[in-house]
């Protein structure tokens, strides 16, 4: 590889994107309706909630590929970089590099300019990303992210989600995105307070993501036999933590716990009459 | 069409040579050194803000001495090469050696093809990883891209020769961060000057850290392992 020397008026300044095109390594388009031709692998369910000290990060771990479950131990939620979090949703392949290349760009800004960018402007980036796979997305290859993280600057967490046309709306209490997200969302927005820390909020998002896995079967819900639980991430002023395996599971099981002793879960009276659905 | 001069090619190298050199002397000197936990680059720059030392990769570090708008430009290329590098195959794929090499392939095509040669003197530094899978390297590259390939130390720039003499006196295998500092402060300055914290701008590269090991000393923790000036600096010693 030879050394990328470009001309004063012809600089691709500190964008990681557009270096990739001019030296002719960006992703191509597909040109014919992906769905048709094939099933792609989709990641589906995460969430952001923030809290006193910042946000937390959590997904799912199922990848599915149509009626199949492609893998069972997909990481949805990636560090961005120091302060920041991103975690997404939609076609897996797209997904997983687009976030590659968020990552790559955060870093290469910060490296070229010898300064790092601000959260705005690191969601704002994100968002030209989504915006420039709307092709794709138009095509089958939808990605939607979402972006957290600590403020510096603001001493504060914030969280943004995002629209296949790269549209950035800013949340300020959480934030969900997948196919589990509606089920996710409406969990959180029952069980959130101002006051939330830590604990509580690990233990909202994980109610969150096992409320959306029992009633979408895109999401995966905790696996105890294989012991895969979801993944999860703090960011706070110390910077983006991922909790851990243990402290997750045992979360979960408290959470079992609490769920098969209330009356709440339990059948009661005559065995439930069928209603439509998907009989096969 | 009228026919140019004919000027020996040794004339013409000889001339570009010493027109690179000369202004790499005017610039100030820059000295990295192997110490325990990695490679400790201290340069000194009385300037806060534009940087002589900085990060290419994750464990690849960048020094350059001479025209400030010239190294710029070459490190902001081996930013680019690294992230590119790194994006097409992997990250552990990017090394300081390739690194180097595509360094000296630039600087001799100017050096040879254009009319007026660069006038840097830049440094590559690479940390070996902490398993001991890889060890620690210096590449210093001249303007006309000779590539030399150090052992335990590096001097760039303007008095070179002198530094090195110093440092190769106190140099020793293991040294800690703070000795290291002190034997690179000493090499630079030599005996009629003293450089206090202010005029340094100091990093290292550090196997102990994660991902990215290159980290600035500045502030606080620099003005702590920096040799205090014994007498407040002569004023305009220039």
């Amino acid at each position: 590889m030879t050394l990328p020397i470009f001309s004063a008026s012809d600089d691709p300044g500190p964008s990681f994107a557009e270096l990739l095109r001019r030296t002719g390594g960006a992703t191509p388009v597909p040109e014919i309706d992906s769905k048709d031709r094939l099933e792609i692998t989709h990641g589906t369910t995460v969430v952001a909630v923030r809290y006193v000290d910042g946000v937390v990060m959590a997904g799912d771990r199922r990848a599915t590929s149509g009626n199949l479950i492609s893998h069972r131990t997909m990481d949805k939620v990636y560090a961005a970089d120091r302060h920041s979090g991103v975690a997404i949703a939609g076609a897996a392949g797209p997904a997983m590099d687009m976030v590659k290349l968020f990552q790559l760009q955060l870093e290469h800004y910060e490296k070229v300019e010898g300064s790092e960018l601000s959260l705005e402007g690191k969601a704002n980036q994100l968002s030209g990303m989504v915006r420039s796979n709307l092709p794709a997305a138009m095509q089958g290859l939808v990605v939607v992210p979402l972006f957290a993280g600590y403020d510096t600057r603001r001493k504060q967490g914030r969280l943004f989600q995002y629209d296949v046309t790269g549209g950035r709306y800013e949340e300020t209490n959480f934030a969900t995105t997948g196919s589990g997200s509606l089920h996710a969302g409406t969990v959180i927005k029952l069980g959130y307070r101002d006051t939330l820390n830590r604990e509580e909020t690990i233990d909202l998002a994980i109610s969150a993501l096992f409320n959306a896995a029992d009633e979408d079967s895109a999401t995966g819900g905790p696996d105890l036999v294989r012991g895969i639980y979801p993944t999860m991430a703090t960011i706070t002023d110390r910077g983006f933590e991922k909790v851990t395996e243990p402290e997750i599971a045992e979360r979960f099981r408290l959470l079992v716990d609490r769920l098969s002793t209330t009356e709440s879960t339990t059948t009661s009276g005559t065995a439930p009459t069928l209603r439509g659905g998907d009989v096969r | 069409m009228s026919m140019p001069f004919y000027v020996a090619p040794e004339q013409v190298m000889k001339d570009r040579a010493d027109y690179a050199r000369k202004g790499i002397a005017r610039g100030r000197a820059l000295i990295a050194v192997r110490y325990d936990e990695g490679i400790l680059i201290v340069a000194e720059n009385p300037s806060n803000t534009l940087r002589k030392v900085s990060e290419i990769y994750d464990r690849i570090a960048f020094a350059g001495v001479g025209r400030y708008s010239e190294f710029e430009q070459l490190r902001i290329a081996g930013v680019r090469h690294a992230d590119l590098k790194g994006y097409s195959f992997s990250r552990e794929d990017v090394d300081a050696r390739g690194l180097a090499n595509a360094y000296a392939q630039i600087l001799n095509q100017v050096f040879t093809h254009e009319i007026k040669p660069l006038e840097v003197e830049i440094l590559v530094a690479e940390v070996g990883s902490p398993d001991g899978g890889s060890t620690d390297q210096l590449f210093h590259i001249l303007y006309d891209g000779t590539v030399m390939d150090e052992d335990h130390y590096s001097v760039l720039g303007g008095e070179a020769d002198a530094i090195t003499e110093r440092i190769e006196a106190t140099w020793r295998d293991g040294m800690n961060l703070g000795e290291g500092i002190t034997v690179a402060v000493a090499a630079l300055s030599g005996e009629e000057r003293a450089l206090s914290a202010d005029d340094l701008e100091v990093a290292i590269l550090s196997r102990t850290l994660e991902r990215r090991a290159f980290r600035r000393i500045e502030g606080d923790e620099l003005a702590a392992l920096a040799p205090v000036a014994e007498e407040p600096a002569a004023p305009a010693a220039e």
